[in-house]
């Protein structure tokens, strides 16, 4: 058809010729956006330098997740930390979290996700040494580091890996100061202990046990329990049966707060009660066992709250803005969660690098670190020779540290003679 | 004196095993599902309790006034809206179900309550009686005297009622119970309703003498299932037999031997059981004549 300008057909190519025009104008404009956008992003990109990465398996259900919530809050304080100072080579820190269920399957399913799906820059460790040992090995399969603080079992060390390097005192050394202060203070004398059998829990007891019986402590009786034990009447009434002054429980929570509730029930009061854990979970322990049961009950720890190590004091301020709580009822887990973290800043910052290959190299040349709980140096295994181990006990409802002597942190002196059920002072 | 105190504790926790494990055995015997949720309604029993003991300040036991009529309005709406539609594969349809209701329960109760262990407390919750040199905390026997007297208040709802007639048609053959007039549907409502029920109840006490959290259904369903297969599907009087010898066999292995190998025993017993009487010890053969 041949275009006309003239009448009907006039007007119709104007319109035509219109709406062209701003067709193209709109597809101008449109074009113009697109650009200024992506050459404002790429701007922005290289304003905002990529973030770090780091992926953790947490334990939000399950067995382990009472401490699983913890160890998440440390880690969280710590990334809130660190990205108050710059982050890691003026980088963020992001931390990327999946829950593992407390399961050693699940655990290695996340592993694998963080490392080939999301292709983080790090990990750091789960909660416990179950976890912690199959997460360890997909970890070394693609060559990652895995730096924890709560996975001291001595089997995650026995393995040959090169790759796992844990900040806390490792397990088996844990119980050893309150057995050397047993060894120079006391008679020796028969000794109970109940443990459950847990590759992290177990060894505490053991080695402690076999440190006393060297010295002369005997057993009283000696009882491993499987960690899906529910009811501990049977355990409880064969200590109360010794009739021991001296108490050693390998238990974790709520074994131990069923421990001693049934130890309450039959008014069974060992002189001196140790246990493995839960006697370090603050309020949810007082308000377990009640708060006039607390009395003279110890527990080990490798970290003071008042401790002047470093970064502890801003941890302990950065957990209390965001959780609330005083700094007595912070769990032991966030400190060891936090101290992982704070190698893995150290020595990426000297390294100048992300490369988890020279993370390695460099964690096992024999550089020292510092960290909330004190000072970090690796020994050939990946665990930590320059841990120590304290013991801390409830006294008149504040848990305060109690050994080791001549350490360079202020203790308070232990109470030998533990009280009646139900007359804690101050409760 | 020690294996008289691991047979009186075994008793005592027995107990209230059997109520928990009573509503799971009748479950199966009316609408033959298994409840895989109980460990989780279990649990829910005790943070309800956990939280009216908390806000309110109820005595463990008086929260049960409130807990106990809950629960079975839930047990039968879990029936009437979740388990009736199902028309084909019941049984795998019906434990995927409860699965599903497990899980929505657990993470509902992890958001709520985050997962801290927690402890339900009352003034006498730690006090004991010494009778004959053997030690009997108060708060099982208290447990032990109410999970007795509801386990023969459902005997008697089963055996003297016209519900009870009901509820015994329908596990013998719901065909032909439906062919005489009774409402089936109905009837598995309401089973659903007291096993739910008495999971609230077996909630408070675990709850009175455990810490908790929302992951400890876990334990608990397993060693219920057991109950329940080594007493017999269907027979409340089977569980409570069942729950009394697995917890004094495991007690009495633990303190006289090692707690390792308490569970162990206990297997190696339902396994033989279980070759010579595959219905369990007190299960009816041939319970379904269709």
């Amino acid at each position: 058809m041949k275009h006309t300008t003239s009448g009907l057909g006039a007007s119709r190519y104007s319109s035509y010729r219109r709406r062209n025009i701003l067709w193209a104008a709109a597809g101008t404009a449109l074009l113009l956006g697109i650009t200024t956008g992506i050459s404002g992003t790429a701007a922005s990109a290289a304003a905002k330098p990529k973030p770090i990465t780091i992926g953790i398996s947490v334990s939000l259900s399950g067995d382990f997740s009472g401490d699983g919530l913890a160890t998440e809050q440390g880690y969280k304080v710590w990334a809130a930390v660190q990205n108050s100072h710059g982050g890691i080579l003026g980088r963020r820190v992001v931390l990327k979290f999946l829950s593992d269920a407390s399961s050693p399957t699940q655990v290695v399913t996340n592993y694998q996700k963080f490392i080939t799906s999301d292709k983080v820059d790090f990990v750091l460790g789960p909660y416990s040494t179950k976890l912690t040992k199959p997460a360890s090995l997909i970890a070394n399969r693609y060559r990652y580091v895995m730096l924890e603080g709560i996975g001291g079992g001595p089997s995650v060390f026995s393995r040959g890996l090169k790759n796992v390097f844990d900040v806390s005192a490792s397990a088996t050394y844990q119980l050893v100061t309150f057995a050397q202060w047993l060894v120079k203070t006391q008679k020796p004398q028969p000794v109970a202990y109940a443990t459950m059998d847990d590759p992290f829990i177990q060894p505490m007891v053991d080695f402690a046990r076999s440190y006393l019986k060297a010295h002369g402590f005997t057993d009283a009786l000696y009882k491993v329990y499987p960690a899906e034990t529910s009811d501990f009447s049977p355990i409880a009434s064969s200590i109360e049966a010794t009739n021991a002054k001296i108490v050693i429980l390998g238990t974790m929570p709520p074994d131990g707060y069923a421990m001693i509730q049934n130890f309450v029930q039959a008014k069974y009061n060992p002189e001196m009660l140790i246990e493995a854990s839960g006697p370090d979970q603050g309020s949810e322990f007082v308000k377990a066992v009640g708060a006039t049961n607390t009395q003279g009950i110890m527990v080990p720890n490798t970290w003071i709250a008042a401790s002047k190590n470093y970064q502890n004091a801003e941890m302990v301020k950065t957990y209390i803005k965001m959780y609330g709580g005083t700094a007595d009822a912070i769990s032991a887990d966030v400190p060891e969660a936090f101290s992982a973290g704070q190698v893995l800043a150290q020595a990426v910052s000297h390294l100048k690098t992300v490369s988890n290959p020279k993370l390695q190299a460099y964690l096992h040349s024999g550089a020292s670190f510092q960290s909330a709980q004190g000072p970090v140096k690796f020994i050939a295994d990946g665990e930590n020779g320059g841990a120590t181990p304290y013991v801390f006990q409830w006294q008149k409802g504040k848990y305060v540290p109690v050994l080791p002597l001549n350490g360079a942190d202020k203790v308070t002196k232990i109470l030998v003679n533990r009280p009646d059920w139900g007359t804690t002072p101050g409760a | 004196m020690l294996i008289a105190q691991a047979v009186l504790e075994g008793i005592l926790v027995g107990g209230f095993y059997a109520l928990m494990a009573a509503g799971l055995t009748l479950v199966f015997g009316v609408m033959d599902i298994v409840n895989f949720a109980i460990g989780a309604l279990i649990v829910l029993g005790a943070y309800l309790s956990y939280a009216i003991n908390i806000h309110l300040h109820l005595d463990p036991f008086v929260s049960l006034f409130i807990t106990t009529p809950l629960m079975t309005v839930l047990g039968v709406a879990i029936y009437w809206f979740l388990i009736k539609p199902i028309k084909t594969d019941r049984v795998v349809m019906s434990l995927l179900t409860m699965f599903a209701v497990a899980t929505l329960i657990e993470g509902v109760l992890d958001l709520t309550f985050n997962s801290g262990f927690v402890q339900i407390h009352a003034s006498y919750i730690n006090n004991s009686m010494k009778i004959g040199g053997l030690n009997f905390p108060l708060v099982y026997v208290l447990s032990f005297l109410l999970s007795a007297f509801l386990l023969g208040l459902l005997y008697l709802v089963t055996y003297r009622t016209k519900f009870g007639r009901s509820l015994r048609a329908s596990m013998q053959n719901p065909v032909a119970a439906r062919l005489v007039g009774i409402n089936t549907d109905k009837v598995s409502a309401i089973t659903l309703g007291i096993g739910i029920g008495l999971a609230a109840i077996g909630g408070m006490i675990f709850g009175t003498t455990n810490a908790f959290n929302a992951s400890s259904s876990y334990d608990l369903i397993s060693r219920l299932l057991v109950i329940v297969i080594l007493g017999g599907f269907g027979s409340v009087g089977g569980a409570l037999v069942s729950a009394i010898f697995m917890l004094v066999i495991e007690d009495v292995v633990a303190v006289v031997w090692t707690p390792v190998w308490g569970s162990t025993v206990f297997y190696t017993i339902l396994i033989v059981v279980l070759l010579v009487r595959p219905q369990g010890l007190f299960g009816k053969k041939g319970v379904r004549a269709q």
